[in-house]
C-alpha cells in the first residue's frame, strides 16, 4: 500500500491545502495519506475527487472538512469542528469524536459517521438523486434542528449514552423535511418535531433498513458484538416527511 | 370552490369580421382563454394575463386584449387590482405569488437623474475615430503594484528589468459592462438558457446560472458563465463549480430580501431533477438564509470553501439584495475575500415571489450603489471588490449612471428577457409562459427558437454598448475605468437635497 505522511505542524490552511492537492497530483497511486498535527486547518479534502484514497487526520480539523469531496475515506482521531461532510457529492467521512454544528450540511451523497455528539442543525438539507443516496450516523446526541429541510437520505441517531426507553432532547426535529429519512434511538415526542415532519410506524422493514449501517458504525469504531445487538434490537422512532411538498397549500394557485 | 366576486383585469375581444377560424390562438394561448364554438371563438378573460402571445400571432389581427375599466365603481384607493387581491385570498387563505419585478410606482431614481456632457470643458470624443474602452476587470485590484528588478545581460550590455511582484487576483475579463444576471434553468427553458449563452459568448461577456445547476447542453459555454451556490446547493459539487469562470454566492435577492427561494414541484421536470439533483417533482427549496452562515465570518468561510473547492483560481461573487444597510454589509462582504458584491435592487425581476415581498420590500437601486461605492471608499475598501449593479435596468442610460454612481458592471435580466419575447405579464410563477421562456413543458419550450432568441439578446448588448461608447465620448471620457464613480458627470433634476446628498451627485445648473 502506498503511504505518505504529511506534517501540518505550524502550517496555514491553504499551505496544508495546497501541499495535499500537489502531493495527490504527484502519486496517482496513492492509497493512504496521513496528516499528522493537525489543528484547526480548515477545508481538508475540499474538493478531492478520487477514489481509493485513505486520509488519516491526526488532530482536530477545522470547519467545513471534506466539503465537495468525491470519493476518498477521511479518518479524523479527534474531534471535528463544525460542517464536517458540506454538499459531500460522494466518499465517507469517520470521526472518532464528536462534531460541530451543521454537521453533513446539504450532503447529496457519500456518508458520514460521528461516534460522539453532533451540534446544531445536523443533517441539514441533505438530498438525494437516484444513486446519490447521503446518510450521516450519530452515536452520541444532536442538539436541536436535526434533520431540517431534509430532501433525502438517512440520519440514524444512536444517543448510546441513553436507554431506548428514555426521551431524547433536542427541539424543531425535521422542519420541513420532504424527502429522506430520520431514525432516531429512544423516544422523540410530536412536540419535538418541526412543521412538515411526522412520526411513523417503525417495522421490521426499517430494522432491515437500517441494519447493515449499525453494522458498519460499529465495525468502524470498533464496537462489541453486544453493542451492534443492543443497537439492532433497540426502539426507535422514525420520522419522516408528511409529503413531498410541504409547502404546496401555502400559496394560491389563483392566477392574477 | 367559493366563487370569485370581482371581474376579470382584462378584456378580450375576437374581431367576428377580421377572424378566419384558423383556431391558432386556441393553441397558443397556454391558459385557456379561447374555445371554438360552431364558427365562433369564444374567450374567458377571466383566465388572460395579457401576455398578448395571441393578439402577436393571430394571422388576421382579429384579436384585442384591453384593461377591462368597466369593472365597477372607480376608487383611487380600492383599485381593481387592490379589491382583486382582497378577493382572491378570501378565497383560499393563502400567500398571493406573482413572478417578476416590483410593479408599483415608486420612483425611478434612473429617470430623474441626468447625464452631463462637457462640450469645452473637457472635448468631446468621437467614437467612430477614437478607441473607446469598455474593457472591465470584475474583481479584486491590488492596492498598490510592486515590482522586483532583475539584471539580465541583452547584446552584452546589462539591463535592468522589471518584473511584477505583486500577485494579481483572478478577474473576469468583460468586452462590455453588462452582464446577464442569475435567472436558474428550472425557473427558466433550456432553450432560454442556450440563448442567453450563446448572446453572451458571442459578446465577450457573462451569463449567470441561478441557483438551478447548470444542464450539461450548457458545459461548453464555461467560460462565459458564473455558477451559483444558493441556500438549496443544488446541483453544488466540485464538478459544477468548476465548470464556471467565476462563482456567486446568492445571499438575497431584490425582488424578494431575506426570504428563501422556491421551485414548485410541478416546475421539476426529468431534466430540472437531473441538473438540481433532486427527485423528480419535489418540491426544490432552498431556505431564506443558508445554514452554515451567521455571521461575516461564517460568510468568509464559505467563499474560502470555494475557493478552496476551485484552487483559488476563480473570483467569488456574493449577491445581496438592496436594504438599507447595504453600505455595512457590503462592506463586511469587502473584507472576507469575496471579489465582487452584486446588490440587486428592489426592480429586479423573479420567477416566483409572494406578491407582497416583490411590491414592497427593498430599496431602489440606484441609492443602494452610490451608499455602497462611498463606505467602500471611505473605509479604503473600494479595491479589494468590484460593485455589480442588477435588478431594473432598462437600457444603456442606466448602464451608464449605474457606473457613474459606482459600479463596475451591471447584471441585467429581465431586459435579456424581453429581448426574447417576454411581455412582462408576471406570470412567470405559473410555469405556464406562453412565449416558451419561463416554463417547462416541452409544447410550450419549443415556442423559443434558440438561435433567433440568441440573436436578439446579442444585438441589445451590442446596441446598449455602442450608445455606452457615444456617451462617454460626449462626456469627453474615453475609458469606462474613468467613469466609474464619477458622480460629476451626473446632475439630479427633480429631486430633493436629501435624495441628491444620498445619491451624491449635483442638482441640474450646479
Ligand atoms: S388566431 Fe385570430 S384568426 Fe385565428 S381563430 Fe384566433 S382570432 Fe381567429
Ligand atoms: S417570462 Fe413568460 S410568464 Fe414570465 S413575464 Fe415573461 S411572458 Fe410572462
Amino acid at each position: 500500500m502506498k503511504e505518505l505522511k504529511i506534517d501540518a505542524k505550524d502550517m496555514d490552511y491553504r499551505e496544508l491545502n495546497e501541499k495535499i492537492h500537489e502531493v495527490l497530483d504527484e502519486n496517482k497511486d496513492l492509497e493512504k495519506l496521513v496528516l499528522e498535527n493537525v489543528l484547526g486547518q480548515r477545508f481538508i479534502g475540499n474538493g478531492v475527487s478520487r477514489k481509493d484514497l485513505t486520509i488519516i487526520v491526526n488532530g482536530v480539523p477545522g470547519g467545513d472538512l471534506g466539503m465537495f469531496m468525491k470519493g476518498p475515506k477521511v479518518v479524523v482521531n479527534g474531534n471535528a469542528d463544525h460542517a464536517p461532510g458540506n454538499t459531500m457529492d460522494e466518499g465517507f467521512v469517520v470521526i472518532h469524536g464528536s462534531s460541530g454544528d451543521v454537521t453533513g450540511h446539504s450532503m447529496r451523497g457519500g456518508k458520514v459517521y460521528v461516534q460522539g455528539n453532533v451540534g446544531y442543525r445536523s443533517g441539514i438539507h441533505m438530498k438525494e438523486y437516484k444513486y446519490k443516496f447521503p446518510v450521516l450516523v450519530i452515536g452520541g446526541a444532536a442538539k436541536d434542528f436535526l434533520g431540517e429541510y431534509m430532501a433525502g437520505g438517512i440520519i440514524l441517531n444512536f444517543n448510546m449514552d441513553k436507554e431506548d426507553t428514555e426521551n431524547i432532547e433536542g427541539r424543531m426535529i425535521a422542519t420541513g423535511i420532504h424527502g429522506g429519512v430520520i431514525y432516531i434511538r429512544g423516544i422523540v415526542e410530536s412536540s419535538q418535531l418541526g412543521i412538515a415532519a411526522d412520526i411513523k410506524d417503525f417495522t421490521e422493514e426499517d430494522i432491515e433498513k437500517i441494519t447493515p449501517y449499525i453494522e458498519e458504525f460499529c465495525a468502524e469504531f470498533g464496537y462489541s458484538n453486544e453493542i451492534k445487538e443492543k443497537l439492532i434490537n433497540s426502539k426507535y422512532t422514525k420520522i419522516a416527511p408528511i409529503s413531498s411538498r410541504p409547502f404546496q397549500k401555502l400559496y394560491t394557485p389563483d392566477l392574477r | 370552490m367559493i366563487p370569485s366576486t370581482v371581474p376579470p383585469k382584462y378584456k378580450v375581444f375576437v374581431d367576428p369580421e377580421r377572424c378566419m377560424l384558423c383556431e391558432r390562438c386556441t393553441t397558443e394561448c397556454s391558459w385557456g382563454v379561447y374555445r371554438r364554438q360552431g364558427n365562433k371563438i369564444l374567450t374567458y378573460p377571466n383566465r388572460c394575463g395579457a401576455c398578448l402571445r395571441c393578439a402577436s400571432l393571430c394571422p388576421r389581427d382579429a384579436i384585442t386584449v384591453t384593461l377591462n375599466q368597466s369593472c365597477g365603481r372607480e376608487h383611487p384607493v380600492w383599485t381593481p387590482e387592490v379589491k382583486q387581491d382582497v378577493v382572491t385570498q378570501a378565497k383560499s387563505g393563502c400567500i398571493l405569488l406573482s413572478g417578476m419585478g416590483n410593479a408599483k410606482e415608486y420612483p425611478i431614481y434612473f429617470d430623474k437623474i441626468v447625464l452631463d456632457a462637457c462640450q469645452v470643458t473637457n472635448p468631446s470624443i468621437d467614437p467612430l475615430r477614437e478607441p473607446m474602452e469598455l474593457r472591465t476587470y470584475v474583481g479584486k485590484k491590488p492596492e498598490k503594484l510592486e515590482f522586483d528588478y532583475v539584471e539580465e545581460e541583452i547584446d552584452g550590455k546589462k539591463v535592468k528589468k522589471a518584473k511584477l511582484k505583486t500577485k494579481i487576483a483572478p478577474n473576469l475579463k468583460l468586452d462590455t459592462p453588462i452582464m446577464i444576471g442569475h435567472m436558474s434553468y428550472g425557473a427558466l427553458s433550456l432553450n432560454s438558457h442556450k440563448a442567453m449563452a450563446k448572446a453572451v459568448k458571442e459578446c465577450g461577456t457573462f451569463m449567470g446560472t441561478g441557483e438551478g445547476g447548470l444542464h450539461r447542453d450548457l458545459y461548453g459555454y464555461s467560460d462565459n458563465i458564473i455558477t451559483q451556490v444558493a441556500s438549496g446547493r443544488f446541483g453544488v459539487n466540485s464538478e459544477y463549480l468548476n465548470k464556471g469562470a467565476a462563482i456567486e454566492i446568492k445571499i438575497g435577492q431584490g425582488a424578494k430580501p431575506g426570504i428563501g427561494g422556491h421551485l414548485p414541484g410541478e416546475k421539476v421536470s426529468a431534466e430540472v431533477s437531473m441538473t438540481r439533483m433532486i427527485p423528480q417533482g419535489s418540491d426544490a427549496i432552498s431556505p431564506a438564509p443558508h445554514h452554515d452562515i451567521y455571521s461575516i465570518e461564517d460568510l468568509a468561510q464559505l467563499i474560502r470553501s470555494l475557493k478552496e473547492a476551485t484552487r483559488w483560481k476563480m473570483p467569488v461573487f456574493v449577491k445581496i439584495s438592496a436594504v438599507h444597510n447595504v453600505s455595512a454589509i457590503a462592506n463586511g462582504i469587502a473584507t472576507s475575500d469575496a471579489d465582487a458584491v452584486v446588490i440587486d435592487g428592489f426592480k429586479g425581476g423573479t420567477g416566483a415571489a409572494p406578491k407582497v415581498f416583490r411590491d414592497n420590500v427593498g430599496i431602489p437601486i440606484e441609492v443602494a450603489i452610490a451608499a455602497v461605492d462611498d463606505r467602500l471608499r471611505e473605509q479604503g475598501n473600494r479595491h479589494k471588490i468590484s460593485i455589480i449593479a442588477s435588478g431594473g435596468i432598462r437600457n444603456s442610460a442606466d448602464v451608464f449612471k449605474s457606473i457613474a454612481l459606482g459600479a463596475d458592471a451591471v447584471y441585467i435580466g429581465t431586459a435579456a428577457m424581453v429581448a426574447m419575447g417576454c411581455t412582462v405579464c408576471g406570470r412567470c410563477y405559473t410555469g405556464q409562459c406562453a412565449w416558451g421562456i419561463a416554463t417547462q413543458k416541452p409544447e410550450l419550450v419549443k415556442r423559443l427558437e434558440v438561435d433567433d432568441a440568441a440573436r436578439r439578446v446579442a444585438n441589445l448588448i451590442h446596441a446598449w454598448t455602442h450608445e455606452i461608447q457615444e456617451l462617454l465620448g460626449a462626456a469627453g471620457i474615453n475609458s469606462i475605468e474613468s467613469l466609474r464613480g464619477n458622480r460629476d458627470r451626473l446632475r439630479g433634476v427633480g429631486l430633493s437635497e436629501i435624495e441628491l446628498n444620498t445619491l451624491g451627485i449635483k442638482q441640474a445648473g450646479m
